[in-house]
């Protein structure tokens, strides 16, 4: 059963049209349905219910871990 | 991608509790209110409330979006299966309760009730039964309206109708901020609802509220960190909204799916199962797709059902007023084997978490 606010992060591995096949790791390929989002193959997505929400970012993922850091380093110094 | 277990370090997320629990007022108590749940999950699987400190407690909203469709619109669904039409549903619906009877009662009198991952799997059902009439039940928030709208503006087969019981969470939101016994001092704003609607609709809480609001996501240190982030502006004493879950939350939202949301759904006023009606919540389909509409294409219409069974705690519940382990009936009377309320059958029930998590 889905948790239905739950969006699981997959991997695009092939695109047509409005479908995508996509990869939510352990060997699992879905088709989505990627007309709400601007996605290429490569890109991870945030899937509801057979839906891409969400193209995720790389780049903010990275400065997410890092932030976290800094306000914790930061608040040491204090 | 980031590795997730990045986001679920033990190291981080120790010392992150520790920056709480220094943060933490040495009087009084915190109240911090999330609404999605996903988050509850989040926060009972891991044990995130063991971290925190006494007196900041954090409570859950009504972010189930199965718990606060009123029984009338299960009554219909009900209806419609009786009535002959294939009712096509998500799983967490089949067995909450309506007035009488759940979905899974009407299949087991022989109605065609079919679950479906996702509403792509009902049209497709619709289409390879022409002669058949279908009705999906859109059940959930803005994280799972915009499929809806996506198959509506394709042009779903004419056999496909729609009992559309989406709802909105910003206004809920604005239900809890205005009850003066529920004491919020601070929201933890629902990650996946916000992919679609960006930030904005939040600013309202901070601006007019004064109420402390922060986006996070679904790992563990997100959620001790939005923990954080809000004890951090009540400490400073400058309530603001901010995001937490950069990696998938835009200032702007997912622009397409607010496009499409706009074309096929008005926004009126819908009534919450157990909270009453709450102004400009529900979506209900624009007059041009009326066609499409269940109601009308099959005259069911509910007026009234029963929100709440005997005993049954559920709107207490759903807005975090006492906790599933209050009501008297939780894993008694009330088990996810023999759920008495909508709260105890969904996975994003509060009650149906706890009793996962056997927290009794």
């Amino acid at each position: 059963m889905i948790r239905m606010c739950l969006a699981i992060p997959a991997k695009v591995v092939n695109l047509k049209e409005d479908k995508a096949k996509v990869d939510f790791g352990e060997g699992v390929l879905r088709e989505v349905n990627v007309t709400l989002v601007n996605a290429n193959v490569g890109d991870y997505i945030l899937v509801h219910a057979g839906y891409a929400i969400q193209v995720l970012s790389e780049k903010e993922a990275q400065e997410t871990i890092q932030l976290w850091n800094e306000i914790l380093e930061a608040e040491t110094e204090t | 991608m980031v590795e997730r277990s990045k986001f679920r370090d033990p190291d981080l997320a120790k010392r992150v509790a520790e920056k709480i629990h220094k943060l933490a007022p040495k009087e009084g108590t915190v109240k911090i209110c999330h609404v999605c749940g996903t988050h509850e999950w989040t926060i009972t699987h891991y044990g995130i409330r063991s971290l925190l400190p006494q007196n900041v407690e954090v409570i859950a909203g009504p972010g189930c979006p199965v718990c606060i469709v009123p029984a009338s619109e299960f009554d219909e669904a009900v209806q419609l299966a009786l009535k002959g039409v294939a009712v096509t549903c998500f799983g967490d619906v089949l067995r909450v309760p309506g007035s009488t009877m759940s979905l899974l009662d009407a299949k087991a009198e022989g109605a065609d009730i079919r679950v479906v991952y996702s509403i792509a799997d009902a049209v497709k059902m619709a289409e390879k039964e022409p002669s058949k009439e279908f009705a999906f039940f859109a059940v959930g928030f803005e994280t799972t309206a915009p499929s809806t709208a996506v198959e509506i503006m394709g042009k779903p087969p004419e056999n496909l109708s729609f009992l559309v019981s989406h709802r909105l969470i910003p206004p809920a939101m604005k239900l809890l901020v205005e009850m003066e016994d529920l004491s919020l001092n601070g929201f933890i704003a629902p990650g996946h609802v916000s992919t679609i609607i960006g930030l904005k609709p939040y600013e309202v809480f901070p601006k007019v509220y004064g109420m402390p609001t922060v986006v996070a996501g679904f790992e563990p240190l997100d959620i001790l960190i939005g923990v954080y982030m809000i004890l951090k502006q009540l400490s400073e004493n400058k309530p603001r909204l901010e995001n937490e879950y950069v990696r998938a939350v835009h200032w702007e939202g997912n622009m397409k799916a607010q496009e499409l949301m706009q074309k096929v759904f008005d926004t009126v006023d819908g009534n919450w199962r157990g909270l009453g009606t709450i102004p400009s919540s529900k979506l209900n389909l624009y007059k041009n797709f009326t066609v499409y509409d269940a109601h009308l294409k099959h005259e069911v219409k509910v007026e009234k059902g029963v929100d709440i069974q005997k005993g049954c705690r559920c709107h207490l519940v759903v807005i975090g007023k006492i906790r599933p382990t209050e009501c008297p009936l939780f894993m008694k009377a009330c088990a996810p084997q023999k759920p008495v309320g909508a709260c105890m059958v969904s996975t994003e029930g509060t009650c149906r978490i706890w009793a996962k998590a056997q927290l009794s």
